[in-house]
């Protein structure tokens, strides 16, 4: 078994152990890379000096915390000083940061070893990764597949164990969307949680960094080392961060799930139901008890979020005009047309959508009716997991209706593509934490992902109930077979 | 008149924290470009605001300052546009919950106390400097102005005149030099003032259309803007055409406002709250606590210079505007001297000489205990007036001890009888035409005498013991002189 098939506490064990060398761990993993990435496309920056920071490594005596000398791939909209950052779009294209996100800051203290960046949708604007500038991302698990997004690349990179783990953001799922169509484990925490410092903002009120990993045990040690509070982010909670380590018991007898009849009515596909059912078996079989809810507010989602998102986005993104960073348009005849120009050229066909979208939205005249209208809407749905939270301790349903879609078969329905999210979004609008995991195969070949739901701040309910039903299942154990570059 | 002027003030006032509004960067004027940069305040991808607490207690000082309502709670908006010199093209400002609400302020309007509102008072971050260069060879943008933190003070349309709009600017820097919580220099900057007027025939309810009033840079050239505007908008309802909406910029040299190439069409800045920044609660205990750091304010001042000190009403004014002008009042007091006589020289010798200088008060060695010790010598008797101006003169250059000149420079004041006698006598006997001029009736000719014996003893002679003698000496006859 190769080196990044084991968990992190096995190699982190093992070079203790110095049964191999961190150096070798990186060298995998670089192999690993060149050897399956022409086909995945997960990364569109690889980091030139990780043997070099391996080696230097291998020189202290002890590893130190669990992550050290651990190979991961970091989203391309988390800022690495030195090292380009595009968040997969043009207009970022000849971007290099001049600072660290606090994330990679504390990836950096834990001594885990950067491989490089990872595809994603432009802006973090997509669930598919085909809307990125520079390359579509292939699902490990058939290459005519999308990964998902807009985390699609950092999910991708960890199911082809090209990276031990990665690091993705997720505004309305785009870590767990991605993580459940590749089959590995994708976390959002309670926003605020994570610092959001150094996260190219999409919507500052939904944006979080999260884990995306084989298994849950290693979703554990990495949210251990990002979380936090950020003095740099005046939305960073101070709330104590518990051993995380300490919820992965297998145990959860008595526990309270909850089943939104709005998660499993229409539209969800067939088969993911079925595995869904087996899921709460699974559940139950451990001592679970299980109930139907409804979250009456649930359809309202979809339409408030693209609002918000929207929104805020047109916002975030105006600072992108070519004046100090990034690509400016040549041969302007003057300030407006440069603005035009660079704006036009840089950004790529959804981003303008949602740019659009969104400054219509704010215009004078319209404010109360959209965006307040929506923030309202975001408090009822706030509410209606507050209600269902006073009786349970989790929510469980699928992570997305279907699974993965073909590359190209909805890229031209947009409005397709966003039902893709109603499972997903409601979590973020009301900034609660949420994982899925892998829960089996379609007949198609492609993985189906179980989502859990927790009370905001209670990542370690959604850890331990995770961790007991990953412990009965053997999804996460399943490969993807990739065929490695000619001449291998 | 045929109409009614009306007019509201936009000022923004430069907050004086060591550090942005949002991020650690120094606010220290005068540095090379882009030196006090970093990437929040430069808009980088992935950054966010961290609120500098100073800031919003300097705001809600100045608030109180100007006598608004403090509410309990406050937010930052984005206030968004496009303009090489905002980098996030998003102004972190407020809207709708502005720190400072319905405040107000009393100016004197000849001889009578008005009382001018305060629509708002609110914290936001300043903009970068565009520099055009020459023949159109682009713009230079210097950001070490962005991020530092302002409060924007809009007045109520209660000015009715040019004159007023001055003294009501006056009077508000003032205050908030007071409060210290700006240095308020409008030729630094730190303290800018956009102006709006509109006229309407006497009494008419509805106000007339206004327009805009920008790059005024001193108290005199607001003043002389808003009178050209004034007349302007008067000879367009005179002759049958309508004032237009628009922004004017006041052009110094030509002293006439022109239309401004606006950058922008009527602005829609799509305002929503700041997601990166948390709702910020003020307490009754916070305002309290910042409430009891607000000196004695002008007015007040004042006020107690009249009853306290028995000044006069423009002395009091004079001294009081500048806070450290009343401080250095006050501290020379303590030297036991009289009130008037302070006064006299502060507004006399000391504002004339910082005037001619452009110096500011702490920037000459002169100190309360230098005025003081001083004008305990002249009113001992030690030096005389005259004495004390040349002694006054070398303190403020070199800020030596008054004693220390009069020891060094011989400058104590004759008051012996007979050694003034003794000149007299020599003067009189210098000049015998004069003393017959005089004898003649020619007043003047005692001026004279008088300076011939001033001369004689260099300067030391106290005047009014040799005008007394002198005098005496003239009228008693030639029996005196012979003496």
């Amino acid at each position: 078994m190769s080196l990044l098939e084991r968990n992190i506490r096995e190699i982190h064990q093992g070079l203790c152990k110095r049964e191999y060398s961190v150096s070798e761990l990186v060298e995998e993993s670089m192999r690993r890379i060149d050897s399956v990435d022409h086909q995945v496309k997960a990364f569109l920056f690889r980091n030139p000096f990780a043997l070099e920071e391996a080696k230097k490594l291998d020189e202290l005596t002890t590893p130190d915390g669990p992550l050290f000398g651990i190979p991961a791939g970091i989203k391309d909209n988390i800022v690495t000083k030195g090292m380009r950052t595009t968040c997969a779009s043009r207009m970022l294209e000849n971007y290099e940061p001049i600072y660290d996100a606090a994330v990679v800051k504390r990836l950096q203290a834990g001594q885990a070893v950067i491989m490089g960046k990872c595809n994603m949708d432009e802006f973090a604007m997509g669930s598919s990764n085909e809307n990125s500038a520079f390359q579509i991302t292939r699902n490990p698990w058939n290459p005519d597949y999308v990964p998902g997004g807009s985390s699609g690349g950092s999910a991708a990179a960890v199911a082809a164990r090209e990276v031990q783990f990665a690091l993705g953001s997720d505004t309305g799922g785009s870590i767990r969307q991605p993580a459940a169509y590749c089959g590995v484990v994708g976390l959002k925490p309670t926003y605020g949680l994570v610092s959001r410092y150094g996260l190219v903002a999409f919507a500052s009120s939904l944006d979080q960094i999260g884990p995306i990993t084989q298994n849950v045990e290693d979703a554990a040690y990495v949210l251990q080392t990002i979380a936090g509070h950020d003095p740099l982010d005046s939305t960073s909670a101070r709330v104590e961060i518990p051993d995380y380590t300490q919820a992965l018991t297998g145990e959860i007898k008595g526990l309270k799930i909850a089943v939104p009849k709005e998660y499993l009515g229409e539209g969800i596909d067939g088969e993911v139901r079925e595995k869904i059912h087996a899921a709460l078996h699974v559940f139950e079989s451990l001592g679970a008890r299980i109930e139907e809810v409804t979250l009456p507010h649930t359809e309202y989602a979809v339409a408030a979020y693209y609002i918000l998102s929207s929104s805020e986005a047109s916002s975030n993104l105006a600072r992108f005009d070519g004046v100090r960073y990034g690509v400016r348009a040549e041969k302007s005849s003057n300030l407006i047309d440069m603005y035009k120009e660079t704006r036009s050229q840089g950004f790529g066909q959804e981003v303008k959508r949602r740019i659009m979208i969104g400054t219509y939205a704010l215009s004078s005249g319209y404010y109360d009716a959209y965006y307040l209208k929506a923030q309202k809407v975001r408090t009822l749905i706030k509410e209606d997991f507050e209600k269902v939270f006073a009786e349970f301790d989790l929510i469980v349903g699928p992570t997305a209706p279907t699974t993965a879609f073909k590359i190209g078969e909805k890229i031209d329905h947009p409005l397709t593509m966003y039902l893709n999210d109603i499972l997903t979004i409601p979590v973020n609008l009301a900034g609660i934490p949420a994982i899925s995991v892998p829960a089996g195969f379609a007949s198609n070949g492609l993985p189906v992902g179980l989502q859990l739901i927790g009370k905001a701040f209670d990542e370690t309910i959604l850890l331990r109930a995770a961790y007991a039903y990953e412990k009965h299942t053997e999804h996460h154990k399943a490969r993807p077979v990739l065929h490695s570059s000619p001449g291998e | 008149m045929k109409y009614e002027t009306v007019i509201g003030l936009e000022v923004h006032a430069e907050l004086s924290t060591k550090s942005k509004i949002f991020c650690g960067c120094s606010t220290e004027f005068g540095a090379p470009p882009n030196s006090n940069t970093c990437p929040v305040c430069l808009g980088h991808p992935g950054v966010l605001p961290v609120l500098n607490q100073e800031a919003l207690r300097f705001a809600i000082k100045a608030a109180l300052a100007l006598n608004c309502e403090v509410g309990e709670y406050t937010r930052f908006d984005r206030k968004n546009y496009f303009y090489p010199d905002l980098p996030k093209a998003y102004q972190i400002s407020q809207y709708d919950h502005p720190i400072g609400k319905r405040g107000w302020i009393e100016i004197e309007v000849n001889g009578e106390r008005k009382r001018i509102g305060i629509n708002r008072l609110h914290l936001e971050e300043d903009a970068g400097k565009l520099t055009h260069r020459e023949g159109g060879k682009g713009t230079l943008v210097d950001f070490n102005r962005v991020g530092v933190p302002l409060i924007e003070i809009v007045s109520e349309p209660d000015l009715r005149s040019p004159e007023e709009a001055r003294l009501y600017l006056e009077k508000l820097k003032a205050i908030l030099q007071y409060t210290e919580v700006s240095d308020v220099k409008m030729e630094e900057g730190s303290l800018r003032c956009d102006a709006n007027i509109s006229i309407r025939p006497i009494g008419q309810k509805e106000f007339g259309t206004k327009t805009e009033l920008k790059n005024m840079n001193t108290f005199s050239g607001v003043q002389r803007g808003l009178e050209y505007e004034e007349k302007r908008q008067a000879e367009l309802l005179d002759s049958g055409q309508q004032v237009v909406q628009e922004t004017r910029r006041w052009d110094e040299a030509r002293r006439e406002t022109v239309v401004m190439r606006s950058k922008e069409e009527a602005h829609d800045y799509r305002y929503f709250p700041d997601p990166d920044l948390v709702e910020i609660k003020i307490t009754p205990e916070m305002i309290m606590e910042i409430k009891a750091t607000i000196p004695e304010l002008p007015d007040a001042r004042r006020e107690r210079y009249l009853s306290q000190y028995g000044l006069p009403a423009y002395d009091a004014e004079v001294i009081t505007m500048s806070k450290k002008m009343a401080d250095f009042f006050e501290e020379t007091l303590s030297y036991g001297v009289e009130p008037k006589t302070v006064a006299n020289w502060l507004m006399g010798e000391l504002l004339g000489y910082l005037n001619k200088n452009s110096l500011e008060l702490d920037q000459v060695s002169l100190t309360p205990r230098h005025l003081g010790k001083m004008i305990q010598l002249l009113e001992q008797g030690t030096i005389s007036g005259k004495i004390a101006k040349t002694i006054f003169a070398e303190m403020l250059e070199t800020g030596k001890e008054p004693e220390a000149i009069v020891a060094e420079k011989g400058l104590v004041q004759i008051t012996d009888v007979a050694a003034i006698t003794a000149m007299i006598n020599n003067v009189l006997a210098a000049h015998p035409q004069s003393v017959e001029d005089y004898r003649n009736g020619k007043s003047q000719a005692l001026g004279y005498l008088v300076g011939q014996v001033m001369k004689e003893s260099k300067g030391k002679a106290n005047p009014q013991l040799v005008n007394k003698i002198l005098l005496d000496l003239l009228i008693g006859g030639s029996r005196n002189i012979d003496q």
